[in-house]
């Protein structure tokens, strides 16, 4: 599978990597090539510098023949707008994005955009937690 | 009208006034406290400080009642978010949002925001208008039409000139609307219109056209 990933942090660098153990060809993005340090030194996929939400850049990861395409900057917007984009503008088939406000969240994955909110994940693995 | 605006800076401070004055019911969604603070000392408390893209901020600003919302933050993302909040969660009729980046009207468009304003190209325009050397002027956009009402002017060594405008290979789709010459009224070119050098020459066109009237008109 082909999947390209924007926003190289903690968790857009450790899907990269697993991805790549697991043989799949990946591209990370991110606009800080200092990012990049997060990824394992024998990473073999293809990290770029560039913005998500710019098509150019977009089409240099290689977004036209991308099976699938994962959107996790810091920032809620640019996340479900890069989602938009790679959906509606270059019908990429699996899409997944991330949005931290549980409410932002809901109203995307009613408009069809498949997004998971960390917050509501995490709060409800912490509660379990404590119940236990 | 109720109008919400997200983004308190100075484009969302001017525009809030200009509203204001017209009589309409205002309220400016801006994040920063010294903006907000700004926007009230001067126009009254028609500021409250939140995030226009979150959906209980909109939902305590009374969206569900706004007849129209416009983005004007300084990044096409949130403008683009804050819009399709407004449109899919509260129904609001008309969403207007700004962008920065040309390059994103169409996704803009496609992503059911109803009007974009595209301050770059705004300002090249405008630029290029000032720029007497420029070959081609974009004077006006009719955006849901797609043309474009165009300024073309004729160099002495065009080699168009003396030619008379049937003689053209004008682009299909493209119309010349008026020629411009010293000393004469603005006319309506004729096809056995002369071309002359100095000549301005103002057309419709379509904008994948641009570039074809251009080489018609001009030669190069």
């Amino acid at each position: 599978m082909k999947v390209v990933i924007m926003g190289c942090g903690r968790v857009g660098a450790r899907l990269a990597s697993l991805l790549d153990i697991e043989g799949h060809s990946v591209t990370i993005l991110d606009t800080d090539a200092y990012s990049f340090r997060r990824l394992p030194a024998d990473f073999g996929g293809t990290a770029l510098v560039g913005n998500g939400i710019d098509q150019e850049n977009l089409k240099q990861a290689g977004i036209e023949e991308a099976d699938a395409f994962v959107a996790v900057t810091q920032g809620d917007n640019r996340n479900v707008m890069a989602a938009q984009i790679a959906r509606y503008i270059f019908s990429v088939p699996k899409v997944v994005c991330r949005i931290y406000d549980p409410l932002r969240r809901e109203l995307y994955n009613s408009l069809g955009i498949d997004a998971l909110s960390p917050t509501t994940i995490f709060a409800q693995l912490l509660k379990e937690k404590l119940e236990k | 009208m109720y109008i919400i605006i997200v983004g308190g800076g100075k484009v969302g401070f001017h525009l809030a006034k200009a509203l204001l004055d017209e009589g309409h019911e205002v309220l400016v969604l801006e994040k920063s406290a010294a903006e907000c603070e700004y926007i009230s000392s001067q126009l009254g408390s028609v500021c409250v400080r939140g995030d226009g893209c979150e959906v209980t901020t909109l939902a305590d600003a009374g969206t569900g009642r706004a007849d129209m919302l416009i983005a004007v933050t300084g990044d096409d993302e949130d403008n683009l978010v804050a819009c399709q909040v407004a449109k899919h969660k509260f129904n609001v009729p008309r969403t207007i949002a700004r962008l920065y980046d040309p390059r994103n009207e169409t996704i803009f468009k496609k992503l059911g925001i109803d009007v974009t304003i595209n301050s770059t190209n705004i300002i090249l325009e405008h630029i290029e208008e000032e720029v007497p050397t420029h070959p081609l002027t974009h004077l006006l956009t009719i955006r849901d039409k797609g043309l474009e009402i165009v300024e073309v002017k004729i160099p002495p060594t065009s080699p168009t000139v003396g030619k008379q405008v049937k003689e053209l290979s004008l682009p299909p789709g493209s119309t010349l609307l008026l020629l411009i010459r010293k000393r004469q009224k603005p006319h309506v070119p004729r096809a056995d219109t002369v071309v002359r050098a100095g000549d301005q020459i103002i057309a419709v066109t379509p904008p994948e056209s641009e570039e074809e009237l251009r080489m018609a008109l001009r030669g190069a």
